[in-house]
């Protein structure tokens, strides 16, 4: 705290309102596609390109202020709470899909048994179950097959990016450099085998409460993966232009942190989606 | 506002002039600035929907709005308040006082703290204009209950996306917050030496990022039901609408607390102020705050007790309920050991905090009556609530907003408000306000349910008075317009510290104080 | 400082009168009260909503009696001198016990009063009650009786065309009809979205949550009309859905019973009978008054675009089976409710064939009681 006074306040910035600007059109026309108007995906997709343009040029500022050393010190320390949180916040985000689980199962599914003699005849509580109104039969995704190949995917990728963080806080770049790489193929592989197990899936999103609960699990989750691996990916540009220090390098963290968060995710939905 | 500053901005500030200020700025007191008038503003809008609805409340009958526009009413009027007016105030709050009263230069992150405030325009824009779509606004309660908000037309998916926008500004603006708090502290201003106004800010921003995703996560699963097939909240496929109630009110109950715990922040720095006396106790404020903070998380279904759930959940949630009474009573307590043997003046914000401590414990009270699960039983979703969350929303928050408002603005705009007018504005709402929501409590009593636009012929007596409370009410808003123009305009100088008894570290600067703060943190004894 | 010292009593007195007013005085004319319980749980929650009140009304003067005084006494226009002093370890914990035991003291009578409103163990009778946007149906569940019960306040009160009658907007056609001293069972449910049955003076209010089953009890002593509404917004008609229950010895509900049965065989004969054009629409009128106006309109046109307009409507000037399909199954994701299950096979009849030669639709045709009879047994 003692360096207070050195607190690094950015000047007044442009990309705040360029990103307002991008979300409004983003949710107006999603909102549009919604209710199909034919304009909405072209509203949405300006608006996508709008908050594109916004994050390449807010970034873009933050790695410039990083570079010119106005990032040390307190702000250092700000940053790595703010990230703290953030991720705080997302884990609270997939709490409440958790919860939806638990909840249908725990307490749902019992209630509509007792409801089976007035309203469901013939219902009983299982797992996994489309629902009492559903009546279509569908096969469940079992856990011993592409989600424990993706389980042992994700989990080799934090070991990966771990040693990179090795590489990069010894001075060693090239390790820091093949560590993240080899963290990138395999997000993006473990994507893709999300992708086939997707299309192969005997079942959807509207196959009752197991359809709804596993493709909005996963797919959020899928969801951050693929962000997970944008970040590491522009960190890895960032080490091959030499941005980083063994002292200092929050960016690189930053992107570990969120990796590593995204795997935890993934192994209690390995758990509670696919094996239990 | 912006005259003031502008007047003010001295030779060192270089920031753009006329609006691209306002949208660019990393400012922390500019930014305070935009979420105050923000919230003023949508607190006339709102306030116009509610004068709407006493309107048409006012006799037996429809008269004024039919009876889908009148749900539209209630809806919005609900939304509005709470994610445009009194959520945004207190934000304009922390950004303003927090930086000055932890002697930090600004808050931790001055660019996101812009986008924070600049999002809620966008999605003030969704809702208000959701009033204009075909069908109108949504209709199906601030709450937005499924199966029924699963029937809505484009105005609801307009209503959920403005929520996804609000949460993530909320999310932003609640970990710069905490950021700022943790981080950017003067030298030797340990924890518990911070002003109580900020510890409630970090508890309140603590809720904020805890619970505003949780909220995220359940407007995306209605979102999904009502255009992507899934049966979330449908029982045919196996879900469950009561989930919807246990995970909305999971964010909705901390929720409530994120309304009240900033205002207890501020009658907590005003009564001191004017008892000339150091607040009784200190420590168990603080610990009286987390605690009402921790249980926020445990007795969310008690808004739900209707819903028939099995009689160990309705115990449960009742005890862990009738619990928050005790901390909160400390708060209550504490207040009136604060005022006892000090020397005591009544100003206009003091004005507001006593009112507060008055009318916020009779909000308790109620609250404490509808804990009680088979009262509740009588009380739910009847006049009654509506009493009680009007008197901790209204004579709550919105009256500690408005006492804050008094107490800072002379160092805020280094000039003294308009005394006068400020007691009558405080007298016209304190009266006004009891007028229109004591009688309510009867009205629930005797079996009127909330969210109807015509009842039966035994309520129209106290409808009447409540509507021309409301009335009186709404206009005397007007006079609150009028002081703060007035105030910002000119007016008597405010000296650096206008009221002898304040002792937190804003009082050290300039009124009003420079557009960088403490460029140079100040030494904390 | 003339100003604050008497305007700021009565602000705290003003409150406290009311508060005090507010404790249930047993006198049940003036609304300021809960109403009158006929049950025994209702009493119960009456009684302890009595104390409860009391409770705060002490503790509201426990706590404003010392703040007042401190207002008068120490106030600074009088010379009062501020005392330093802060933290009282005992004090405080005295304030942190005290409650404490006050809430232990009102959470052991209140739990014995929700474990008896849960208990709905061995029922003298049960009755399943649906909820539906915006009517309440009854069937009196291994009595094969089965009625819609819809407000019986007419339009033109609500729009203040016609003088208020004396229960303007808390009257049915059918009330249900209930046995004095007999425990009823009731269990909830919903066709399409959560409403609440609510009957102040039995004590029971309850959520009927589409898909689920809820339960609930009451035992009523005294012969008489309880009137109460829906509790939960459940849309635009959520006002218009009132409740009336109508408690009479058991000998008279069991011949209202019979009467009941009776009606219900005449129902199903009349239901075999062909009909002329004018007599159904004679009778799909009063049909479509009953449980279309609030949505489609009395004039057909509807609240577009989330109540369509019929008058004109393709569906409706199409074929009389596409006609019958809607009518009857509903429309599953709009508000447009399945009739099928809610009226009889006569009912639907008539107001189809009123729905396709009113306003400006002049079909000329009609669908018969069978047709429907046909469809339900598809």
């Amino acid at each position: 705290m003692a360096e207070q006074a050195h607190y690094y306040v950015p000047p007044p910035s442009p990309w705040p309102i360029v990103g307002s600007v991008g979300i409004l059109s983003l949710a107006g026309g999603f909102i549009l596609l919604l209710d199909k108007v034919a304009a909405g995906p072209y509203v949405m997709a300006l608006g996508a390109a709008i908050l594109i343009y916004m994050l390449y040029g807010w970034f873009g500022s933050v790695i410039r202020e990083d570079r010119a050393g106005k990032l040390e010190g307190q702000v250092d320390t700000s940053y790595r709470w703010g990230m703290m949180w953030f991720i705080f916040s997302e884990v609270m985000f997939f709490g409440g899909f958790f919860g939806a689980l638990f909840y249908a199962r725990v307490f749902t599914l019992p209630y509509l048994e007792t409801a089976a003699d007035l309203i469901w005849p013939g219902f009983t509580a299982h797992w996994p179950t489309a629902g009492p109104g559903l009546p279509e039969p569908f096969t469940p995704m079992h856990a011993w097959g592409i989600p424990a190949l993706n389980t042992l995917i994700l989990l080799t990728s934090g070991a990966t990016v771990t040693w990179a963080h090795w590489g990069l806080k010894r001075g060693r770049r090239r390790q820091a450099e093949i560590g993240l790489i080899a963290t990138v193929a395999l997000g993006v592989l473990f994507i893709c085998l999300q992708a086939y197990e997707y299309s192969e899936a005997a079942f959807s999103l509207k196959t009752g409460i197991y359809g709804a609960t596993f493709y909005m699990l996963t797919g959020f989750h899928g969801l951050h993966v693929t962000l997970g691996a944008i970040m590491l990916t522009v960190i890895t540009f960032r080490v091959f232009a030499g941005h980083f220090t063994p002292e200092s390098h929050f960016g690189f963290e930053a992107a570990s942190w969120y990796w590593h968060f995204v795997d935890v995710v993934w192994l209690l939905l390995f758990v509670f989606v696919y094996w239990l | 506002m912006e005259a003031v500053l502008n007047d003010h901005a001295s030779h060192h500030e270089d920031h753009p002039r006329g609006l691209m200020r306002w949208l660019t700025t990393t400012n922390h007191k500019d930014i305070g600035s935009l979420y105050l008038w923000f919230s003023l503003l949508m607190f006339f809008f709102a306030g116009a929907l509610a004068m709407l609805i006493r309107a048409e409340l006012f006799q037996p009958g429809i008269q004024i709005v039919q009876p889908n526009v009148f749900n539209q009413l209630t809806t919005m009027h609900g939304l509005i308040m709470i994610f445009g007016a009194i959520m945004p105030a207190l934000t304009g709050f922390a950004n303003w006082q927090i930086p000055l009263m932890i002697g930090a230069p600004d808050m931790a992150f001055p660019r996101m703290n812009n986008w924070s405030f600049w999002l809620l325009p966008v999605a003030a824009i969704l809702l208000s204009t959701s009033f204009l779509v075909p069908g109108g606004a949504a209709a199906g309660g601030w709450t937005m209950y499924p199966p029924l908000y699963i029937q809505g037309g484009i105005s609801y998916d307009m209503t959920i996306l403005a929520i996804h926008i609000m949460g993530l500004s909320s999310i932003m603006g609640a970990i710069n917050i905490i950021v700022t708090i943790l981080n950017l502290r003067a030298p030797g201003m340990t924890l518990m030496k911070m002003p109580l106004f900020v510890w409630t800010w970090l508890i309140t921003a603590f809720l904020l990022v805890a619970v505003m995703p949780v909220l995220a996560s359940v407007v995306t699963m209605l979102l999904t039901d009502r255009h992507f097939g899934t049966h979330f909240f449908n029982a045919a496929g196996g879900g469950d609408p009561v989930m919807y109630q246990h995970i909305f009110w999971t964010f909705g109950h901390p929720e409530v607390y994120i309304m009240i715990l900033p205002a207890f922040g501020i009658i907590s720095t005003i009564i001191p102020t004017f008892a000339r006396k150091k607040l009784f106790g200190y420590t168990s404020m603080v610990y009286a705050v987390a605690a009402i903070a921790g249980l926020s998380f445990m007795v969310w279904a008690h808004h739900m007790f209707t819903t028939g759930m099995p009689v160990a959940g309705q115990l449960y949630f009742m005890y862990a309920t009738m619990l928050i009474s005790v901390p909160t009573g400390v708060k209550v307590f504490n207040w009136v050991a604060t005022l006892w043997r000090g020397s005591i003046s009544f100003e206009t914000p003091m004005l507001f905090a006593l009112a507060f401590v008055c009318l916020f414990t009779i909000g308790g009270f109620s609250g404490l009556v509808v804990s009680i699960v088979p009262v509740d039983i009588q009380l739910q979703d009847t006049y009654y609530v509506v009493a009680h969350f009007h008197y901790v929303l209204f004579s709550g928050s919105a009256m500690a907003i408005m006492g804050g408002i008094y107490y800072w603005l002379p160092k805020w705009t280094g000039h003294m408000y308009d005394e006068f007018w400020g007691r009558v504005h405080f007298w016209l709402t304190a009266i006004a306000f009891n007028i229109t929501f004591f009688p309510m409590h009867f009205l629930g009593l005797a079996g009127m349910p909330r969210r109807i636009p015509d009842y039966a012929l035994q309520f129209a007596d106290l409808n009447r008075l409540e509507s021309l409370g409301s009335f009186v009410l709404g206009a005397s808003q007007l006079i609150f317009l009028y002081v703060v123009v007035k105030c910002i305009r000119g007016g008597a100088r405010a000296g650096d510290r206008p009221w002898e008894g304040a002792d937190t570290l804003e009082w050290t600067l300039p009124s009003p104080p420079p557009y960088h703060s403490f460029t140079v943190a100040p030494a904390i004894k | 400082m003339r100003l604050p010292r008497m305007t700021t009593i009565t602000s705290l007195s003003l409150p406290a009168a009311a508060l005090l007013l507010s404790l249930p005085a047993r006198a049940y004319q003036f609304p300021v009260a809960m109403q009158a319980p006929v049950t025994s749980v209702g009493r119960e929650i009456y009684d302890l909503n009595t104390i409860i009140n009391w409770i705060c009304a002490g503790l509201f003067l426990l706590v404003f009696v010392p703040m007042v005084y401190a207002l008068w006494h120490h106030r600074k226009s009088i010379g009062h001198p501020p005392h330093h002093f802060h933290e009282n370890p005992r004090l405080e914990a005295l304030w942190t016990v005290v409650p404490f035991i006050i809430l232990i003291g009102i959470a052991i009578p209140t739990t014995a009063v929700v474990v008896d409103m849960k208990d709905t163990s061995k029922p003298d009778m049960t009755i399943k009650i649906t909820g539906r946007q915006w009517k309440w149906e009854y069937e009196y569940l291994g009595q094969e009786v089965k009625f819609i019960s819809s407000l019986a306040t007419s339009r033109d009160q609500v729009n203040n065309k016609a003088p208020k009658s004396e229960h303007y907007l808390l009257e049915v056609d059918k009330p249900l009809v209930v046995p004095t001293g007999q425990k009823v069972r009731l269990v909830f449910t919903a066709a399409d979205v959560i409403h609440a049955w609510w009957v102040p003076a039995l004590g029971v209010k309850q959520d009927a949550i589409p898909g689920f089953i809820r339960d609930a009890w009451f035992k009523i002593d005294q012969p008489g009309t309880y009137r109460g509404q829906c509790a939960e917004l459940c849309g635009v008609d959520h006002g218009y859905m009132p409740i009336v229950v109508e408690a009479v010895a058991p000998e008279k509900f069991a011949a209202w019973m019979g009467q009941q049965k009776t009606q219900l065989a005449e129902a199903k004969a009349a239901a075999s009978k062909e009909y002329a054009l004018p007599e159904l629409v004679a009778m799909g009128q009063k049909v479509y008054t009953a449980n279309c106006v609030s949505c489609h309109q009395a004039n057909g046109q509807g609240l577009p675009p989330a109540f369509p307009p019929l008058n004109g409507s393709k569906v409706v000037t199409g074929t009389t089976a596409g006609h019958l399909d809607v009518v009857f199954h509903g429309r599953p994701g709009t508000p447009m409710p399945a009739f099928g299950p809610q009226l009889s096979d006569l009912d639907i009849a008539a107001v189809v064939t009123y729905e396709r030669n009113s306003w400006n639709n002049k079909t000329g045709n009609s669908v018969q009681p069978r047709e429907v009879a046909a469809l339900r047994n598809k």
